[in-house]
């Protein structure tokens, strides 16, 4: 236990000795260094009256927005269909060949430790890393811009995701299970549908309607690069500054994420 | 019983079906491809513009054989410096901001009207996509890296005082009672009770955050957020793939390497 002496020899309890609290304050001074200066780049690029002015320009854009012009629903509601397919449809393409991919990442169903498992990996990780708004606008630019540049986005997007997910899942099995069917004689296949497949099942459900309510949210700005949805409404309604209708489009959207994370939740609910 | 099982012998075993109910079962498939129906026929493809556009698609692919890093390059590294960041920062205050928020979400710490405005706070920020947020904070604080740097603290507060609010309602009672029958006041309660059950995974929590911001701020360049989506945009218009293909693959490394330091950290402090 760290303890110090002072001149008057009576012992006293620390909590660190000497050395670690040197450390721990060397530690905290950097970090807060390395915020100081990231600050100042910040700080350095930023038309400071800007923001001084800020709350009188929100107040106006507010002003300007109330209220939502509601008729405008009416040109909305093929957008809101076409968000939805997009997020619909992309998740399922996504776990079509997510599920493949994640057989061949998870250390006990990979045919090949050393060649198939590194490319799954990469696969997943490249996939993952890069957003599904990166994705829309190299899709728009190769097979134009509408619904379809969307939906493959969002499908390209989730695939790392949910073979992520599942992968982890399926490396968490029983193995006992599988050993069971084995020693009836099964095959390769016979073990992955009656052994593997039952225990991943909840986890995949799970994953499935998990990535669906982020894809709802996500589809709802891929517009904003021209992959379709609503977001193509909210794009032109700012360019042409008619604030009443970007409110309605938030709003719409809004209404849109909570009904899907409401959705999700009641799904994972019934299942697990 | 018996009778049962007589009519079961000399069957061979059938896979129950997954869904018991035969109306329900069928129900649900006819449903599932009528809607798949409608879903593929309000998708119109232009065949003629894809196969067009399969030929800069393929010039794509190739630019990740020869990634250029270095004709934009000042641009390139102005742009990641920046990313990194927005990203570094917004991580740091949202965690500074999220604590006290996440302290209040827990329905085990926090009185009533304080858990319902936290949570309040948490369902709003969760509810808009850091797009979303960049475009109204861009129209309200000017282009540059401090609305993106507001945009993803923003998005930090919802993210990471969820997290932890559940952490604390699920954290172990005893401890922090035996703190609290010591007679500590409200702050050493929190302190020495509830604080070191939480640290360890907030502190996985905040790599993961970091990690995220990160790849969120490599898209807010794209409204004039800051950050190098701008770079990235402007190498897409100008059809300059061997610049994009060099800067996602830097975002790739990046993500990469922050996901391989967030395991070991977190693997250190739990």
């Amino acid at each position: 236990m760290p303890v110090s002496e002072p001149i008057s020899g009576k012992k006293i309890w620390q909590l660190r000795s000497r050395n670690q609290t040197l450390t721990r304050w060397f530690a905290t001074f950097a970090a807060v260094s390395i915020f100081m200066w990231c600050w100042k780049q910040i700080s350095d690029v930023t038309t400071w009256f800007f923001v001084w002015d800020a709350p009188r320009i929100a107040a106006d854009i507010g002003g300007r927005a109330m209220p939502p012009r509601w008729s405008y629903i009416s040109e909305l509601w093929e957008p809101i269909w076409d968000t939805f397919n997009m997020a619909t449809l992309g998740t399922i393409f996504a776990l079509i060949m997510a599920v493949p991919i994640a057989f061949l990442a998870a250390r006990n169903t990979t045919p090949s430790t050393l060649f198939v498992r590194p490319i799954a990996l990469l696969i997943i990780v490249s996939t993952r890393s890069i957003n599904s708004l990166i994705w829309a606008l190299l899709l728009v630019a190769i097979i134009g811009p509408g619904v379809a540049a969307g939906l493959m986005a969002i499908s390209i997007r989730s695939i790392g995701f949910c073979a992520k997910l599942l992968y982890e899942a399926i490396e968490e099995i029983d193995t006992s299970q599988v050993e069971a069917i084995t020693a009836t004689g099964a095959s390769r296949w016979q073990v992955m549908v009656y052994g593997i497949v039952p225990q991943i099942m909840p986890a995949f459900a799970g994953i499935s309607v998990f990535r669906w309510d982020i894809n709802i949210r996500e589809s709802t700005v891929l517009g904003l690069v021209g992959a379709g949805g609503i977001g193509l409404q909210l794009q032109s309604s700012l360019n042409t500054l008619a604030w009443p209708q970007v409110t309605l489009i938030l709003l719409v959207i809004l209404v849109a994420v909570i009904a899907g994370e409401w959705i999700s939740a009641k799904v994972r609910g019934a299942i697990i | 019983m018996s009778s049962a099982l007589d009519s079961r012998i000399g069957s061979p075993w059938r896979k129950p079906n997954f869904i018991h109910s035969p109306v329900l079962r069928w129900g649900l498939l006819a449903i599932t491809l009528v809607y798949l129906f409608f879903a593929f026929n309000s998708i119109d493809v232009n065949w003629t513009r894809v196969s067009e556009g399969l030929v800069r698609g393929w010039k794509f692919v190739k630019a990740f054989a020869s990634p250029d890093f270095v004709s934009r390059g000042t641009d390139i590294y102005d742009g990641m410096v920046e990313s990194i960041i927005m990203a570094v920062t917004s991580t740091v205050v949202g965690i500074i901001i999220s604590i006290p928020i996440g302290l209040g979400a827990a329905r085990n710490i926090a009185p009533l009207p304080v858990y319902l405005i936290c949570r309040g706070i948490i369902a709003l920020s969760r509810a808009l996509n850091e797009i979303i947020v960049a475009i109204l904070m861009v129209a309200i604080f000017g282009f540059g890296p401090l609305a993106g740097f507001i945009t993803l603290s923003f998005a930090t507060i919802g993210f990471l005082a969820k997290l932890l609010a559940e952490n604390i309602e699920d954290m172990d009672k005893v401890q922090a009672e035996a703190v609290k029958s010591t007679g500590a006041s409200w702050l050493q309660w929190i302190n020495y009770g509830v604080q070191p059950q939480v640290i360890p995974r907030l502190i996985g929590l905040s790599i993961y955050r970091l990690d995220i911001n990160f790849r969120e701020s490599a898209v807010l360049g794209l409204v004039g957020a800051g950050g190098i989506g701008a770079t990235l945009n402007t190498s897409f218009d100008r059809y300059e793939y061997d610049t994009t293909a060099a800067i996602l693959l830097i975002i790739i490394a990046v993500v990469m390497a922050l996901e391989y330091l967030s395991g070991i950290i977190r693997a250190k402090v739990q």
